[in-house]
């Protein structure tokens, strides 16, 4: 069997292409797909260098530049838009990252099948709830005058009339973070579970044997078996320090918390889709990709000299 | 093995840590459940926490007079089917198209795609590649716009490559099988956990999206449900009328708002209760999926 595959790899490339042309058949959509609406948006960048006006044409108009780039940089609301991305990923990173791996060692360890059933269900499902009932419910437990986290304070004697977390800038960071950790903790703990499954149980036993308690294994088996995963993630997510998502932050966007919760995705839609400033929108995307695009590299190259797991 | 005393105080921290986590994930899910059924004012002053006082359906009543939601949930499921048909059967064609060692210039298509993860034209150029093509206001694009996610390819890829090896397809191939007979009579036969995955993926997706519905629609009669719930739940119109004191209010017009508040709570279970009625299902196909994800992640 091993032979007739080797002879196959050895026909002349036409003749295999030839042979097998109905894989690239099974392939066209998906590439047609991604000609279209991923690199046909790619090449729609060039606007960030001219004075696009959709009667023009992207063939048609004006050249300018860097004009754009150098008239955000000037802005106060982009080095605003700035700083709260940096600071609500920063801050993600650092609060949503090593709660999941803990969830996954707590449940790795349970001895208790019936609770690390109830645990999973339970802290996966937010996972699967749509962006705008999370904010939804955001809004109605922390409604100013009605909501039950204002009541709760209010009863307790730490708080006198209404809450403010919704229309707080300063609580804006810890809203969305915090949410985020409730929703997502659960779900991303599966990846690390999925690893610690792989663990040779022998490896326990053995330690078991030299007098190792859990707590030490845990620190001394179950931690190294996860870090290569542990790191890829780490790569992938600062990867994206640039990119709060659109979704929630939008949806908790409001006029009077706005200085801290505007990010640079919400500015590109207001200033990109509503107001048709299209060239001056695209140049800050495409400098938001590129800053992505180069975090990405460099923290996996630093992995890879580390000797680490790296994505390539 | 007899436990050491360490051991098991560690079990009990540890059963301890994750009965709290449990309980503070499952909290906001249960107060949801008993304030929609309760009665608006106990609950909007604090009355009820630990179970519904006050049994009453008027929120659900109201929602289910609503008529926009009824809307909304037709479009948002005729939007599911469809996004879900497309998604699926073009992530399994091209997921085994890229499983297959005999395609020539592999590893380029790999390229090609994965690149598309990383980088991409952002929301502008896209919003106006979709204008010239003429799709912005058509439902259609709903359903396009997205319906190819290189990471589920990715997944399928990893499960074909494991789970259905090149020489099966020789060995069919002696008999004169095609590789589209053998995709579509041998592999999809072969996946229905990958199936699955997909589509439960894709499924759940769409019925919770509204970034692009937002953007390319713009009657309300093609309008999802998370456009309708968007506007019930979280307008901006809502949050100045609660900041107003109570006080401000007449009579009627605070009970009013006080159904309007009970109104959000019905609509939310209203909304999310097909999901988590197919989320036990389905729960071990989504960390299957996951799991098939991260080998080679």
């Amino acid at each position: 069997m091993a032979a007739k595959v080797k002879q196959q790899t050895n026909k002349k490339l036409s003749r295999r292409i030839l042979e097998n042309w109905q894989l690239y058949l099974l392939l066209f959509p998906v590439i047609l797909y991604l000609i279209i609406f991923a690199y046909g948006p790619m090449a729609g960048i060039v606007i960030a260098f001219e004075d696009f006006k959709p009667y023009k044409g992207i063939f048609g108009s004006n050249w300018v530049g860097m004009k754009h780039f150098i008239r955000f940089f000037a802005m106060n609301k982009f080095k605003l838009a700035l700083k709260n991305t940096v600071t609500i990923s920063l801050y993600s990173l650092i609060a949503g990252f090593p709660l999941p791996i803990i969830l996954a060692l707590l449940l790795n360890t349970c001895p208790y099948m019936r609770l690390k059933k109830t645990v999973q269900t339970v802290t996966y499902a937010p996972h699967f709830i749509s962006m705008v009932v999370i904010v939804g419910m955001l809004r109605v437990f922390f409604s100013p005058t009605t909501g039950i986290v204002g009541n709760l304070l209010r009863s307790l004697g730490l708080l006198n009339g209404s809450l403010m977390v919704l229309t707080s800038p300063s609580a804006f960071p810890h809203l969305y973070v915090w949410s985020g950790v409730w929703q997502g903790m659960g779900w991303s703990s599966i990846i690390y579970l999925g690893a610690l499954t792989g663990v040779d149980p022998s490896q326990h036993e053995s330690a078991v044997i030299d007098g190792a308690n859990k707590l030490q294994r845990i620190i001394h088996i179950d931690l190294p078996a996860i870090t290569p995963t542990i790191v890829v993630l780490l790569i992938m997510n600062s990867g994206s320090i640039m990119n709060v998502g659109f979704e929630k932050v939008f949806l908790l966007q409001n006029s009077l918390n706005l200085s801290a919760a505007e990010t640079i995705s919400t500015y590109v839609y207001k200033v990109g889709i509503q107001d048709s400033q299209y060239s001056f929108s695209t140049a800050i995307n495409l400098f938001n990709s590129i800053i992505n695009f180069a975090l990405l590299v460099i923290v996996n190259s630093i992995s890879r000299a580390l000797g680490e797991t790296a994505l390539w | 093995m007899k436990k050491t005393k360490f051991d098991r105080n560690f079990d009990l921290i540890v059963s301890v840590l994750l009965v709290v986590l449990l309980l503070s994930v499952l909290y906001p899910l249960y107060f949801v459940v008993i304030a929609s059924i309760s009665d608006p004012s106990l609950v909007s002053t604090g009355r009820v926490t630990l179970y519904p006082m006050g049994v009453t359906l008027d929120g659900y009543k109201k929602v289910i007079e609503y008529e926009k939601i009824w809307t909304g949930y037709r479009n948002t499921i005729f939007y599911v089917i469809f996004y879900t048909l497309l998604s699926v059967s073009m992530t399994m064609a091209a997921g085994y198209a890229v499983s297959r060692k005999n395609l020539v210039g592999r590893n380029g298509i790999m390229l090609f795609m994965t690149f598309t993860m990383f980088f991409s034209g952002g929301m502008v150029p896209t919003y106006l590649l979709v204008n010239t093509l003429g799709l912005v206001g058509k439902p259609v694009i709903i359903v396009i716009m997205g319906s190819v996610s290189v990471y589920n390819i990715i997944i399928a890829r990893t499960f074909m490559t494991q789970s259905i090896p090149d020489e099966l397809f020789e060995a069919a191939s002696i008999d004169g099988c095609t590789h589209l007979q053998f995709f579509f009579r041998i592999v999809l036969r072969l996946s229905p956990a990958l199936l699955s995955v997909l589509t439960l993926f894709a499924a759940v997706g769409q019925w919770n999206s509204w970034f692009n519905a937002m953007i390319y629609l713009r009657d309300p009669k093609h309008m999802p449900l998370q456009i309708v719930l968007r506007e019930i739940i979280i307008s901006e119109s809502n949050l100045a009328a609660n900041t107003d004191s109570g006080s401000m209010m007449g009579e009627d017009a605070a009970r009013q708002a006080l159904l309007v508040e009970s109104m959000k709570y019905a609509v939310i279970i209203i909304s999310t209760l097909p999901i988590m009625c197919l989320y036990p299902f389905m729960q071990k196909y989504f960390v299957k999926g996951i799991m098939i994800g991260s080998i080679k992640g």
